[in-house]
Parts: C-alpha cells; sequence; structure tokens
C-alpha cells in the first residue's frame, strides 16, 4: 500500500501565530493541521469556533472557515454550527480560562447532548492573555498574580467531568508529545459524538511550575497499558491521575446516539439545503389551526 | 336598546382552568363570527393566586379588553368579591351557589346575580369540580343567545383528541347548563349579531410571531424558557416537524443567543425569544452579530422590571436595554409592532431587514401583546424573502474578502462549505478579509476604514424603513404619541373621545433604531402633545428629545402592570382639553 505523503501545507493560514516562542499551542496547530490532513477533509467543509486567549486565536492560523466569538463562548457557537450544517466537520477550540472558567456551562450541556463536534482545550492552567491570573485548573496553593497568598480552590477535573457529562470520547493529549497528540485529534474527529481533547499545553511565560518538563516526568500514554476504553470506571479511576503520574491518550469511547442524527427536524438532511418557501406552502394549514 | 358588544370577566386562582375556559369562549365566538380580545392578567404561581380572564366579544373589531364588565363568572368566593365591583349596572354574576353564598348589601346596585346550583343541575351526570366551568359557559351562551351547537362543536374539538369519555359527560354538562339556564335566568338584552358562516383565527401575539417566523424561513429558533416568551418556543416546537425548524431549548440565553449566531453564520435564518432578564445576558452576544456582520432575530418580551420584577406583567420598560445592549456601536434595528397582526409581519420584515444588512434586530414585544388573544381579518402570505447578496462559489484566484468596503456597507456573504470562500469571522476588530487587527499596533487606518463600513449601513437603513405616519385629523387638538402594544387602546380612546366631540390625533412610532424619519415635522406642527408609555421614565420621550430635540408636553406613564384601559387615556386627555 502506498502511503500519500501529508499535505500539512494545504491547512495553513496565511496568518503566522502570534504565541510566545515555545508554546504548547505551536503543537495543537500542527495536530489539527495533521488531522485534516490525514483525514482529507476539504478545507471548505471544515469550521473552527473558539473564544478569547491566546490558545483562541488558532483558528485564524487554520485554512478552515473560522468564528472567533465571545469569551467561553466557542462551544455554543460550534453547536449552532452543526445543527444548521450537519455535513460541516465542526472543531471547537480555547483554553482553561474559556471553556473550564466561563463557558464551563456550555461545556457540560454539549457533552449532554452527545453532538458531533470536537472540542480541543489547550490547558495550561493559567490565564495569559491577561498576564498570568489564576486559572480553574490552577492548582491549589499556585501563586499567581490574582492569588498572591496561593489559589484557595480545587482545580476543575475536565477528563471526570467528561465522562460524567456525557461525551462519548474523552482524551487527554501533552504538546511535547506532538505525534500522539496529533493522533488523537485524528480520531477525536473521526469520532460520532461529542469529542473531547484536553491538551496539557505548557504556558512558557506565565507558568513556571507545569512545564514541559514537569509533565515529561509524569506524562504516559493509555494506549502503552491494558486500559479498556469501553469501561466508565476504570477511565474515572485514570482520570484521577495526576499528582506523580498523568495519563495522556483516550479514556473513554462509547457509540452513543447524538444529538444532531437524533434531532426530527433533521432527518431530511442539514437545514441550509432545505427550502425557504415551506412556510408559505403550509400557511394556509397554520392559519387553519387558529380558527 | 340591546347592546352589541360584551365584556366578560372569569375570575378564580390559578388551577381553576379559566385559561381553557378563556379560550373555548373565544373560539365559540370566533366561530360566531365575532371579533373578540381576550387577556389574561395571572400572577407566577401554579396553584393559588388571583386570576382573572377578561374577553370582550362584538360583531367590530375590538381594540381593547374593555374597561367594566358585562358578565362576571366567579370561581370563588374570594373572586365574586374581588371582582365583583367591576360589573357594571344592567351587568351579572354567574356563580356556583353550592359554593358561593354572597352577600347582598355588597352586590352593586343594579347588578344581576344569576346562581348556578352546580350539584343540582349535574345530578345525573358527575361530579368533577371543574365541570363548574362548563355549567357557567354553557349559561352564558344561552345569556348571550348565541348557538349552543357551537359550543358542542368547540367542546368535541377540545377533547376530541383526547378522551371520549370526558368529551360525553362535557356535553352533557353543556346541555344541562344551558337549559337551566334557559329555565330560571333572567333575560339580558344582548344582540352580538353572530354570524355563523365566518370563522376567524384567534392568536396571541406569541403565535403570531412564531407564525411569521416559519413564513419568513427561519430554521432554527432558541430560547430558554422565560415568560412571556415561552409561549413562542412552544408554538414552534409543535410546528416543528411540518415546518422544518430546529427548535432548541438550551442551558442560558448566553448559550441560547451564541448558538442561533452560529447557526446563521453556517447559513439558516435565526431567531431567539427572551425577556427582560434573558435580554440582558444575551447583549455581549448582539454586539458580536453586529461585529461578525451575522444577521439574527431577537424577540424581548418585555415584562415588569426591574430584576425579576414582574414576571407576569407587562411593561414597556425595555427600549433603553434594546438601544444600549452590548458595548461599542454597531447597526442594528429595533422594531416594536403595534398589533397582533403587526407581530406577524414585523417577524417577517426583521428577517429581511437582518439579511439585507446582515445586522441584529430587535422585536420589541410585551407580555399584553405576547400573550393575550384576538381575533383577526385575512393575513397576507405573499411576503418575500430577500437573503441579500449571497456568495454561492469563488473560483478567482483572489482570496474572498468577507468584508469587502462597500458603497452601503454590505459586503456579499458566503456560507462554510462555499469552494473559494474560506474566511474567519472575528468578535475582535478585523479588516476587510477577516483577519484580525486587534494585536497589530494602532493599526488605526484599518478601524476607522471598517468602522465606517459597518456604520454606513445605518443611512440605507433609516431611508428605506417608512416615515412616521399621523393618523386623524391634522390640526387635531392634541397629538397621542404611543408605541408598541398600545395602538389599539390608544386607538379606541380616540374614537370615543371624537364621538365626545374632541379633537385628537396619533402619532404611533413603530422603528425606533433607526427612529422614524418624520417625527419632528409632525410634532412640531401638533397644537399640543401627550405620549403614553408602559414605563416609569418615559423611554420613548427621552429618545425623541434624544434624536430631534423635541420635547413632548404631556406625559402618561404607567408601571402597574396591567395593560392600559381605553378610559385611563379618556380621563386624561379630558384634563388636557
Amino acid at each position: 500500500m502506498v502511503v500519500e505523503p501529508v499535505k500539512l501545507e494545504a491547512y495553513k493560514s496565511e496568518i503566522t501565530p502570534t504565541w510566545c516562542p515555545g508554546c504548547g499551542d505551536f503543537a495543537v496547530l500542527r495536530g489539527v493541521h495533521t488531522a485534516l490532513a490525514r483525514l482529507k477533509i476539504k478545507s471548505e467543509n471544515v469550521v473552527i469556533s473558539a473564544g478569547i486567549g491566546c490558545s483562541s486565536n488558532l483558528p485564524g492560523f487554520v485554512n478552515a472557515y473560522a468564528f472567533h466569538g465571545l469569551h467561553g463562548r466557542s462551544l455554543p457557537i460550534a453547536n449552532g454550527i452543526k445543527l444548521a450544517n450537519t455535513d460541516l466537520t465542526v472543531i471547537a477550540t480555547g483554553g482553561d480560562g474559556d471553556g473550564y472558567g466561563i463557558g464551563l456551562g456550555h461545556f457540560i450541556h454539549s457533552m449532554r447532548r452527545n453532538i458531533n463536534i470536537t472540542y480541543i482545550v489547550m490547558n495550561n492552567q493559567i490565564y495569559g492573555l491577561t498576564t498570568g491570573q489564576a486559572s480553574p485548573t490552577s492548582e491549589r496553593g499556585m501563586v499567581t498574580k490574582s492569588t498572591p497568598s496561593g489559589l484557595l480552590e480545587v482545580p476543575v477535573n475536565p477528563i471526570a467531568l467528561a465522562l460524567i457529562s456525557g461525551a462519548t470520547y474523552v482524551s487527554r493529549g501533552f504538546s511535547g508529545n506532538p505525534d500522539h497528540l496529533s493522533t488523537t485529534i485524528e480520531n477525536a474527529l473521526s469520532h460520532k459524538g461529542f469529542s473531547l481533547v484536553d491538551v496539557l499545553s505548557p504556558c512558557v511565560t506565565y507558568n513556571k511550575i507545569q512545564t514541559y518538563q514537569w509533565f515529561r516526568d509524569r506524562v504516559y500514554t493509555l494506549e502503552d497499558e491494558e486500559h479498556d476504553t469501553n469501561d466508565l470506571k476504570q477511565s474515572m479511576s485514570k482520570s484521577y491521575e495526576w499528582e506523580s503520574k498523568i495519563p495522556i491518550g483516550v479514556f473513554y469511547k462509547a457509540d452513543k446516539p447524538t444529538y444532531d442524527a437524533d434531532e426530527p427536524a433533521l432527518q431530511d438532511g442539514p437545514l441550509v439545503n432545505q427550502p425557504l418557501d415551506t412556510g408559505k406552502r403550509i400557511a394556509e394549514q397554520l392559519l387553519e389551526e387558529f380558527t | 336598546m340591546s347592546k352589541h358588544e360584551v365584556v366578560i370577566r372569569v375570575g378564580g386562582a390559578a388551577g381553576d382552568g379559566i385559561a381553557s375556559t378563556g379560550e373555548s369562549f373565544a373560539k365559540i365566538c370566533s366561530r360566531s363570527g365575532l371579533h373578540l380580545l381576550a387577556y389574561n392578567s395571572y400572577q407566577s404561581v401554579i396553584r393559588g393566586g388571583f386570576i382573572y380572564l377578561q374577553l370582550r366579544a362584538g360583531r367590530d373589531k375590538i381594540l381593547s379588553h374593555g374597561n367594566k364588565v358585562d358578565f362576571l363568572i366567579a370561581l370563588n368566593p374570594l373572586e365574586f368579591q374581588r371582582n365583583i365591583v367591576d360589573v357594571v349596572s344592567g351587568g351579572a354574576v354567574l356563580y356556583n351557589s353550592d359554593k358561593i353564598k354572597p352577600d347582598p348589601d355588597k352586590v352593586p346596585k343594579g347588578v344581576t346575580l344569576c346562581p348556578l346550583p352546580v350539584n343540582e343541575i349535574l345530578k345525573d351526570i358527575g361530579r368533577n369540580p371543574i365541570l363548574q366551568n362548563t355549567v357557567a359557559l354553557s349559561s352564558l351562551v344561552q345569556l348571550l343567545d348565541l348557538d349552543v351547537n357551537v359550543m358542542n362543536a368547540v367542546i368535541r374539538d377540545y377533547f376530541g383528541k383526547k378522551k371520549q369519555s370526558v368529551m360525553e359527560i362535557n356535553l352533557k354538562v353543556i346541555e344541562a347548563g344551558y337549559e337551566y339556564s334557559k329555565s330560571n335566568l333572567p333575560d339580558f338584552d344582548f344582540d352580538l349579531n353572530p354570524d355563523y358562516n365566518t370563522k376567524r383565527p384567534v392568536l396571541t401575539g406569541n403565535q403570531a410571531l412564531g407564525f411569521g417566523s416559519i413564513l419568513a424561513g427561519c430554521k432554527f429558533y432558541c430560547a430558554y424558557p422565560m415568560t412571556p416568551a415561552s409561549s413562542i418556543l412552544h408554538y414552534l416546537i409543535a410546528q416543528s416537524k411540518k415546518s422544518g425548524m430546529v427548535v432548541k431549548q438550551a442551558e442560558d440565553e448566553i448559550s441560547v443567543i451564541n448558538m442561533a449566531i452560529g447557526a446563521s453564520f453556517a447559513g439558516v435564518r435565526s431567531m431567539v425569544g427572551t425577556s427582560g432578564g434573558g435580554f440582558a445576558l444575551m447583549t455581549e452576544a448582539i454586539g458580536l452579530a453586529g461585529q461578525t456582520e451575522t444577521p439574527i432575530v431577537i424577540i424581548n418580551s418585555m415584562r415588569g422590571g426591574p430584576s425579576t420584577g414582574l414576571p407576569t406583567k407587562t411593561e414597556q420598560g425595555d427600549l433603553f436595554q434594546a438601544i444600549g445592549a452590548s458595548q461599542g456601536d454597531f447597526p442594528k434595528v429595533i422594531i416594536a409592532p403595534s398589533t397582533i397582526e403587526d407581530c406577524f409581519y414585523s417577524t417577517i420584515e426583521a428577517f429581511n431587514l437582518a439579511d439585507q444588512f446582515q445586522i441584529p434586530v430587535i422585536i420589541l414585544s410585551d407580555l399584553f401583546l405576547s400573550e393575550h388573544m384576538e381575533s383577526i381579518g385575512n393575513l397576507d402570505f405573499n411576503s418575500t424573502i430577500e437573503r441579500g447578496e449571497i456568495v454561492t462559489s469563488n473560483d478567482s484566484d483572489k482570496l474572498y474578502r468577507r468584508f469587502q468596503y462597500t458603497d452601503t456597507g454590505v459586503s456579499p456573504r458566503a456560507f462554510p462549505g462555499t469552494s473559494g470562500t474560506v474566511f474567519q469571522a472575528s468578535s475582535d476588530e478585523h479588516d476587510d478579509y477577516g483577519n484580525i487587527i486587534s494585536d497589530v499596533f494602532t493599526d488605526s487606518e484599518t478601524r476607522i476604514k471598517i468602522m465606517l463600513k459597518r456604520m454606513r449601513k445605518m443611512k440605507f437603513i433609516a431611508e428605506q424603513l417608512p416615515a412616521a405616519k399621523l393618523e386623524g385629523p391634522a390640526d387635531a387638538d392634541l397629538t397621542i404619541v404611543s408605541w408598541g402594544s398600545t395602538y389599539n387602546v390608544v386607538h379606541e380612546a380616540i374614537q370615543i373621545l371624537q364621538n365626545n366631540s374632541k379633537s385628537v390625533n396619533h402619532l404611533h412610532i413603530k422603528y425606533l433604531i433607526p427612529l422614524q424619519k418624520g417625527i419632528k415635522e409632525i410634532l412640531s406642527n401638533s397644537k399640543d402633545t401627550l405620549i403614553i408609555e408602559a414605563n416609569y421614565t418615559g423611554q420613548l420621550s427621552k429618545l425623541i428629545s434624544m434624536e430631534t430635540g423635541f420635547q413632548i408636553n404631556h406625559t402618561l406613564f404607567k408601571y402597574d402592570g396591567e395593560p392600559f384601559y381605553p378610559n385611563q387615556i379618556i380621563d386624561k386627555v379630558e384634563d388636557l382639553i
């Protein structure tokens, strides 16, 4: 079998990323380019939504439609795009502040829907663009600009949250392992249902604790273990590993009904392809119901 | 002289079946070729409280729910006392005499008591307490000399879908109630002049807004439950399979509007509906729609504010909230429909404006307009759908410029999935390609260019919207200015004032942003001016002053949560002229 070379270039936009040198988000961007190239999804059939933050600038660096919306709202935008046109590949992106802080409600509810979209969160455990305040995934005790005496809250556990909220592809990547990350994103895009890729994406400027080295000392891949991705309980217990050993890879994967497939009004195909004059054709019938 | 119009009121507690009694009577009237208008005054409780439904019917178009009551149906002793004061001399009270023992001293002069011994009437039929409503209604049909067969048909339709046995019991109850009334109650001189060959459609404002959106080709409606907008959601989901519209209840109003913006970005007409509190949560995204030039229709059905305020009462208190919704300057339109029919047409118009100019369009309804039922005339279904210029492919070597600088400020849209038009829509400031300039050190030239492009739309919108129109004699002694749901009640008051030789004309304003042309000219030529608004501060009055410099002389503001009654307007005018 001849393997065609991966044409990454086709998926790069003309804009040069503005991230700090060494930022973990570069590996995520490469992962998105690689996954799209491997899956050969046409650029014009991909939409990437994002919120606000360093990582939310990612869609601008991909040759695909992009909706760079409000802080925390990338998922509702992505939900709406998918419901309007189920033929599109829809990816939502953002950071931990965007998705697990201000947008946390949308995260949980999008997973409950098991809507067929992929959510990539560049999790650096700090607010970068606003110059270094505590984030929802910052460790308890962490000293930041907004927590000079140490953070008094425990971090959100996005993997555990995804497992209990109905996501059907729950995974974690690490920017220090770009090949594994690309494959994880590729499989997320192929999955039917809500897929989460939480990426350990170090902030080289504001997070001096969770550095590449800190993660390298702890990270191991679930694919190298005998982890059963069908086993929710085992996945749950893996999701709590953090201090000394941090798993990356797919925690959980399930084949379950998706919102977009079961929505009654989508049974005739994507909304964008439906005739505009349906209302006119049924107007008299609708009026009759009022008499 | 017999009366050709009747005002009935059904008073009771939540859970007493007032809404369904009112709805049944509305159907009886509409199928008797009568016009009607019904207003439901209620509170935010599922059981208990004090609620009433007031319905006015007659052969001519009905403009308000009236002032005083001809027939009161009292469903419990408390409501009997509370409401009897509103019954006119010559009117009557129908009540279950098994439960209510009136104090004769407390019955106003000229009001006839019509006791209904429900247990005795129903002795051979059944004992369900809710059947007292059917007894009262059938008695009312008899007293108004309406055809009892019409009521039978309405009840058959109502229960037909549910239970045959329940329907049959109700038909027996109707017969018993009707016969009892005929043999035992006095005659009242009403001739409503029914026409059984005419059926009039009866809609609420929310149904008309929803119906209009279906005609407009809306394919995505999103909402979070909130009184008084929820019945738009209920109507649209019931029609969803027929209309092919995705109707989505989301986790909060922030998600609601962002989902709708996402759907619109992907290419379908999208609408959201809420009330003031939910609208407040949507405001940031209204600016997003403006900035990304994504069309969207937003209905805010206003209720009494501030905060949770009066959840089940009406107000026109959100005009400034709508005007100020979201940070920064961006083009938008605010429309306030005036009647049920206007709710239908305004929604279609809102979608066309949103698409033509790629802007958010806000429709301001209120609880009274959204929830009251009214008979309407014919609706025109020949509206067109104007989607504006859409790029269906780009084969040229040139990159697609989504936000191309144009004379009108409107740039041809493209939807994801179109070849050669990949672009970024951004909440950040951007150039004509959609590339963000917010991180570029003071690119003031692009910023000014793109601001001018977007804001240029307002000039063309203002030109396209119809000019304000003065109704009534130009040389009247007083001009009444109003907006939104008060159109009909002001009209009725003016008719009565004219019959009393008062010369009054009417300036009703529908387009608030941009404010309709011609207002200053009309007001400057008026002898005197009075503005009527259901809010505390006179928000339209202030807007007119801001936009035109004209100060309106007199004000009638109401913020008790109830809609205006014709007499409140008449009394005010009679104080002035």
